[in-house]
């Protein structure tokens, strides 16, 4: 087959919804697109563990500790899926490592905000997870074949996730005065943010057409953010909470919320390196993985000796 | 599948898991996961692939052990079943009232 | 007078020998729940917080008996229990103790857990070692309180024998990876056995709420677990190459409330929550 005829046939099966396999043929700018996708929704996975691993040790009871713990560890697990369908592109997790220690590659950005109180656990599970979900459900229909069964399996998991969020939002919501505070307060500082994690806006997007013609975006930034706002305002409603936008109101014609402005220029800020806790997380992960090596290389030794003895026997 | 690279001699091997989730079903292809031998990669995969009790059995083989079918030969290998539809028991026209068969 | 006084010294033991056994769950829970996010793989980061929430949900099932046993007690006795005084306000109201007043509200000297699990991590080997240590101990304790004849402790260690299994299969198999790694492993495992070596001897020590309840045929006999366990740490150290320091001078008084003072600063991160703002629920 001539090139031409791989594309055709690569077009085809995107356009009968066939999934793209490891061994196909496909575009140089698809896998490549596909790389940078994926890893970086790995990156975020595990950078995310970070902002809420900060209140494993702080958890305010038992069972608060134990969903926590179990909720951080799956995000573990998602990076994992996620790295390894990044690998079957050619790629392995340590060249992504790489680029995630150098700074070459992205991370979603809400994740570097800090988390200040246990209100925290509430907003993130609730808003963040809520959009990470509305942004990973339609991907488990994404045309690349091993990062839609990873993400059918990240979305499985995930759907404990935010209710435990709104969980915790709820109990603080019909708790004490203080507990109550602390809730709006979450919510003050996360919902920007959260709304942000869809992205740019569509006409600001440069990746967002190739994606969604290659059917590894199926919706656009700006409707999944709409999507996500529709819902969760009526859910902030059960809270008793007020959403902090003073410019949000129904709209009869659209059908839709309509809301304020969005200060992009922080989102751009965030991504530029500038947030509260680029820094901290970036250095945290390196650290982690530099006091690893050690580890990870005595483990290699360790079984490439058994291997080497396990051969000695045979042999004798 | 990966290629180790010098600076990342210590990166430890690619394995593919298949589970049983239950006994008397096929083991399936649950994903991959990185480790440094193979009782550390049943082990892994406990921990990584049946957290919410997805299986009874695990196997494990490491990733370069596989062999796949080459995509760009799929028309001579797989299309030529497509006609021989005398394979399924549907294809044989049987009166109704004939049972247990 | 006399019978129930028995009655009462052996209520007040055995509710003292359910908190030594969760102290050590819930102490090495918190411990290696440390490592979420930070461990040297992610595989293992998820390997190693399973075992967290093992250790955390035994503390849990332990804490919920421990609470009912407390809530038996007779009034004077449960005045004389603790010493914390957040535990006494609650005492005070007539309110029922729950799981979380256990973990959350005492303080260093009311908590029962041996030396060793509140030690730092430090890094893998050291958390290896720990693990090891503690695992070995609680693999034979646990296959002998099966046998309690306090059918919750017996039902309870029953369970946790599964989990248990695992985490020193876990352990033993990372002793051995890096005491037969690299140069720099087996160097560093040999400094955290040499270093922790002297948390070991209280897990197998009698303390007198140990041979009460040994007597009365709910706890178990530590000097039997002694062997079972040297033999056990023998055997790990021996195939990954490590020499068992020579026996010095143990440390002991976690079991007794007297602590190192790593435990202060588990607890002050644990309870923040509950003591910054009591009285609510979460």
């Amino acid at each position: 087959m001539t090139v031409h005829s791989f594309e055709e046939h690569f077009e085809e099966k995107l356009d009968k919804d066939i999934a793209i396999e490891p061994r196909d043929w496909m575009p140089d700018t698809y896998r490549k697109t596909l790389i940078r996708q994926i890893s970086q929704h790995a990156h975020s996975e595990i950078v995310g563990m970070l902002p809420e691993g900060n209140w494993i040790t702080r958890a305010p009871s038992l069972r608060r500790k134990a969903v926590l713990l179990a909720k951080v560890q799956d995000e573990a697990g998602h990076g994992l899926y996620l790295y390894s369908a990044a690998e079957t592109l050619g790629v392995s997790r340590d060249e992504l490592y790489d680029q995630l220690h150098s700074g070459k590659a992205k991370y979603s950005s809400i994740f570097n905000y800090p988390t200040l109180t246990w209100a925290d656990m509430g907003a993130i599970g609730w808003l963040v997870d809520g959009a990470a979900i509305m942004n990973q459900v339609p991907l488990c229909r994404t045309s690349y074949g091993p990062y839609a069964r990873a993400m059918v399996r990240v979305c499985k998991e995930e759907s404990f996730h935010q209710r435990q969020g709104f969980e915790i939002m709820l109990t603080l919501s019909n708790g004490t005065e203080v507990q109550k505070k602390m809730a709006q307060d979450a919510l003050n500082r996360w919902w920007w943010p959260s709304i942000m994690m869809f992205g740019p806006p569509d006409a600001e997007s440069p990746n967002t057409e190739m994606s969604v013609r290659w059917k590894i975006k199926r919706f656009t930034n700006d409707e999944l953010r709409q999507k996500f706002i529709d819902v969760t305002v009526e859910q902030t409603k059960i809270l008793g909470l007020e959403v902090p936008d003073k410019d949000l109101k129904w709209n009869e014609e659209r059908g839709h919320y309509d809301f304020g402005a969005i200060d992009w220029a922080e989102f751009w800020n965030v991504v530029k390196g500038n947030g509260p806790c680029n820094k901290e997380r970036l250095e945290t992960r390196k650290k982690a993985w530099e006091e690893g090596e050690w580890v990870r290389e005595a483990a290699a030794a360790y079984a490439e000796k058994r291997k080497k003895k396990a051969g000695e026997q045979q042999a004798a | 599948m990966s290629q180790q690279t010098a600076e990342h001699k210590s990166e430890w091997p690619l394995w593919e898991v298949f589970i049983r989730s239950k006994a008397g079903l096929d083991h399936k292809h649950a994903g991959s996961l990185h480790a440094a031998d193979a009782q550390m990669a049943i082990e892994n995969a406990r921990d990584v692939y049946t957290r919410r009790m997805e299986g009874v059995s695990i196997w494990v083989v490491e990733s370069k052990y596989i062999h796949t079918s080459d995509p760009d030969e799929s028309a001579s290998m797989y299309e030529p079943a497509n006609d021989k539809i005398y394979r399924h028991p549907t294809f044989y026209n049987l009166p109704d009232e004939l049972k247990h068969m | 007078m006399i019978e129930s006084n028995q009655l009462v010294n052996k209520a007040t033991s055995q509710l003292s020998y359910t908190l030594q056994i969760a102290d050590n769950a819930l102490i090495m829970g918190h411990r290696l729940s440390e490592w979420c996010g930070h461990g040297p793989i992610l595989e293992q980061d998820i390997a190693l917080t399973n075992i967290a929430l093992d250790h955390l949900g035994q503390a849990r099932s332990l804490y919920q008996y421990a609470a009912e046993q407390f809530n038996a007690l007779p009034a004077a006795e449960k005045e004389k229990f603790f010493v914390s005084p957040a535990l006494q306000s609650i005492i005070a109201t007539g309110k029922a103790m729950d799981e979380d007043d256990m973990a959350y509200l005492r303080d260093g000297w009311d908590f029962r857990n041996v030396l060793l699990v509140e030690q730092p991590n430090k890094d893998w080997a050291y958390t290896v070692v720990r693990s090891l240590c503690y695992d070995a101990f609680n693999f034979f304790f646990y296959t002998a309180l099966q046998k309690s004849n306090d059918e919750t402790l017996a039902a309870i260690a029953e369970k946790s024998l599964k989990e248990v299994t695992y985490h020193l299969r876990w352990s033993s198999e990372w002793a051995i990876r890096l005491g037969d790694g690299t140069e720099e492993s087996n160097k560093r495992i040999k400094e955290a056995v040499t270093d922790r070596w002297q948390y070991t001897g209280e897990l197998y020590t009698m303390n007198a709420t140990d041979k009460a309840m040994q007597e009365a045929g709910i706890g178990t006999n530590l000097d039997d677990i002694k062997a079972k366990w040297q033999e056990r740490i023998n055997a790990v150290m021996s195939e990954a190459g490590l020499d068992i320091p020579s026996t010095g001078w143990m440390q002991h008084g976690g079991k007794e409330g007297r602590h190192t003072e790593h435990l202060g600063y588990i607890l002050a991160e644990l309870q923040f929550m509950q003591r910054a703002y009591p009285n609510m629920e979460w």
